[in-house]
């Protein structure tokens, strides 16, 4: 059953049960929670009165595997196999929602029941993810019962390429990817171009750490992003596009697989389409994980089966050497909606320069992590805080990293940043993709800074000196300030070798990749001082730079720490103090973390014994 | 598989109302059927079923069906309670098939209110 017959009707349910599908609560098991709710439907006979249905990512997905009972859009989350059972009786057959099994705000007593009174979700405003947890997004009927393909059939029907590429122009939509270029003008600039052949990409070749925006979207709305390069094709009179995805994501390979087969069924890709006359089809290529090919020439070039390297442009990028049109997943899902509601619609929400949502993967030391839309101009604080819940255990916000790991970081005097493209550029960051890290006062700066520098200079192609080289020497710079044996000079010689790779690299990842080094050392420069001139890491990170003393007064001589310690470091009876042999110690920490009484304390090592090591 | 025209899609809508009304929680009525133990053991299932059956049958797509806990009235189940968009809710008690598919085909499809075997107009305060 595709769900796509036409004349069968659809059978009525009392209750649907919204169970995410996404990556990550798939991966906390919530293809198993489908299987227990099966079984205990049927237990109770309620498999004819209740569905369940499997959708994309919800988002919250801090609290995955989450699941929403519709209609009274109840959020259940954490679920486990064990809950089940009573929440199938109690609430799905008796009608008694689960009080232990919904959000409880921190430092709350009362639940929250309804999933839009969260706050989580109170602060988004959903565009580009407008169907999230609302349909399967293996069923092509339920994003066309949301309103999908509509936008679709009216433009072709009504509009032609320039009346499109006008709205979209004037919609303000820039680039989601990273850039931030106007979609519009990219639109256009190929439209003009000569050529019996155009080709369109949709970028999700998603390499930031911790970011999966793209991955959700695709997992959770795939035809959104079919629909808006359908939209594409007849702007800019392109004949086929390319889905640009990698293999480590094979539930959005395997959903977008299932919906652009669906669309072909019912004739929206293929020749002739809606019987309007376009003629578009869509392939999925799977690109190896390399980071550089989210670049638009590399990423190009890996699918023309060459070495993914970017190259120089002018001229524009050409897939075999043909007019084309990148644009990210969240661009492509976007479009759709600006044509059904207009460009003055879209344009009505966001900053002077930044127009519509932006869709933000929201991670660290956060306590809601998880997949956000918001308007721009939103302030970090508002992501951060009221969507995002703060930062767990009391620990004070120290920095965000916004972008991916060529981002920059910005510190607690900058929240009420209003969030858009040149307001983040010029604090040092950049919107990037959409990667949001969050920081406590925990991390050291520089031993972040020095981790992100690592990832790039690993995933540098190599093709330009100045990235590859520079990455390089930025990292052994990094490494040895780190280490204690920071030299005076040091921070100018980053900064000085950060802008030098900025201005001689070719592509996004060498130019924009000395960030975190350059707004660390722009926002946290006495953390700097500290590891060159103190040799001291104060946020106590940095192993080489402090050494773990037991306080004889505080310790119980519990023996605790004896009994985690890897090296047998620790000595000591009971009823008498223990000590660390700093000959066998590795400063690995556990006995830090095994103290109940907080005797292990952190101490700053000699700096005169540092110097003469060094 | 036949190829889509434009005009297609808002019959595959149509057709998908009543899936997606339930999601987005919006409907012109909303019936619920009182599931408690004792709304259970005085027979609330088979009507819950036989509404189910009712709205499949004449595939109507603007109406929720639902369940929800003992109303408090224990000795009056089962119950049901029907809200058109814009009117009070109707607590009905006493029920049986025979008289839910009466209320289902009065009230709910015609808009009059079945007297005889409802209990209030109106609800609880709450809080």
């Amino acid at each position: 059953m595709t769900g796509n017959e036409g004349e069968t009707p659809v059978k009525s349910y009392r209750m649907h049960l919204m169970l995410c599908s996404g990556t990550g609560c798939v991966s906390n098991k919530a293809f198993r929670i489908k299987e227990v709710l099966e079984r205990e439907l049927a237990s109770h006979d309620l498999q004819d009165e209740i569905a369940i249905v499997s959708t994309g990512c919800n988002g919250f997905c801090a609290q995955g595997p989450v699941m929403v009972v519709q209609p009274d859009e109840i959020f259940y989350q954490l679920l486990t196999e064990k809950d089940i059972p009573q929440l199938v009786e109690e609430h799905f057959l008796k009608g008694r929602p689960v009080e232990r099994l919904m959000f409880t705000p921190p430092g709350k007593e009362k639940p929250i029941p309804v999933m839009s009174d969260i706050g989580f979700f109170g602060k988004q405003r959903l565009i580009a993810l407008r169907n999230r947890g609302l349909i399967d997004p293996e069923r092509i009927d339920e994003y066309i019962g949301r309103g999908g393909y509509k936008a679709l059939a009216k433009v072709l029907s009504s509009m032609n390429p320039d009346e499109v590429i006008e709205q979209v122009t004037k919609s303000g939509l820039r680039g989601r990817g990273g850039a931030g270029f106007p979609t519009g003008r990219k639109w256009s600039s190929r439209r003009k171009m000569a050529g019996d052949v155009k080709y369109l990409i949709c970028n999700a070749d998603e390499g930031d750490p911790g970011a999966f925006m793209d991955r959700s979207i695709i997992e959770a709305d795939p035809h959104s992003v079919i629909e808006g390069m359908a939209i594409g094709a007849h702007a800019i009179g392109a004949s086929r596009g390319y889905v640009y995805v990698r293999m480590e994501y094979p539930l959005a390979i395997k959903r977008m697989e299932t919906a652009i087969k669906q669309a072909r069924e019912l004739g929206l890709l293929g020749k002739d389409i809606f019987g309007l006359g376009l003629d578009f089809d869509i392939e999925i290529f799977r690109g190896a994980g390399a980071f550089v090919c989210g670049e638009t020439t590399a990423l190009v070039a890996s699918i023309e089966g060459q070495p993914p390297e970017p190259r120089q442009r002018p001229p524009r990028t050409a897939l075999w050497g043909k007019p084309t049109v990148i644009n990210n997943v969240e661009t492509w899902a976007t479009v759709p909606e600006i044509l059904s509601r207009g460009a003055d619609w879209f344009a009505g929400i966001g900053t002077e320069t930044s127009k519509g949502t932006k869709v933000f993967s929201l991670v660290g030391k956060v306590r809601n992590t998880g997949l956000v839309e918001v308007p721009m101009g939103i302030t970090l604080r508002e992501i951060i805080f009221d969507i995002g819940g703060g930062i767990p255990g009391d620990k004070e916000f120290k920095a965000v990293q916004t972008g991916g790991p060529s981002g920059g970081f910005l510190p607690a005097s900058l929240l009420d940043l209003p969030v858009d493209y040149e307001r983040l550029d010029e604090a040092g960051a950049m919107m990037g993709s959409g990667g949001m890290v969050v920081v406590d006062e925990d991390a050291c700066m520089v031993n972040l800074a020095r981790y992100f520098i690592e990832f790039s200079c690993d995933e540098s192609c190599g093709k330009c000196t100045s990235c590859r080289e520079g990455s390089e020497a930025m990292l052994a710079i990094l490494n040895r300030i780190c280490e204690g044996h920071g030299r005076e000079g040091d921070m100018e010689l980053l900064e000085e070798l950060g802008q030098a790779i900025k201005d001689a690299s070719l592509c996004g990842l060498g130019q924009s990749l000395p960030n975190p080094v350059l707004s660390t050392l722009r926002y946290f420069r006495e953390e700097y001082r500290a590891h060159i001139e103190d040799k001291s890491c104060p946020a106590g990170v940095c192993k080489a730079l402090f050494r773990y003393e037991i306080d004889p007064e505080a310790c119980s001589a519990c023996g605790l720490c004896k009994k985690q310690c890897p090296c047998d470091a620790i000595e000591g009876e009971k009823d008498v103090a223990h000590t660390i042999d700093m000959s066998k110690c590795t400063t690995c920490g556990a006995c830090y973390d095994a103290c109940n009484f907080d005797a292990v304390r952190k101490v700053p090592n000699n700096v005169a014994e540092m110097a003469a090591r060094a | 598989m036949p190829k889509i025209k434009p005009e297609d899609l808002a019959k595959i809508q149509e057709r998908m109302a009543g899936t997606m009304n339930l999601r987005e929680g919006e409907a012109r009525a909303k019936i619920t059927v009182h599931m408690g133990t004792c709304g259970i053991a005085a027979g609330a299932r088979k009507i819950m079923s036989d509404l189910m059956a009712s709205l499949d049958e004449r595939q109507e797509k603007d109406i929720i069906l639902t369940a929800s806990g003992c109303a408090g009235l224990c000795s009056r189940e089962p119950m049901m309670t029907v809200e058109l968009e814009g009117q009070s809710p109707v607590k009905y008690v006493d029920l049986d098939e025979t008289k839910a598919g009466r209320i289902f085909e009065d009230h709910v499809l015609s808009g009059n209110v079945v007297e005889e075997y409802a209990l209030a107009v109106g609800s609880e305060r709450r809080g």
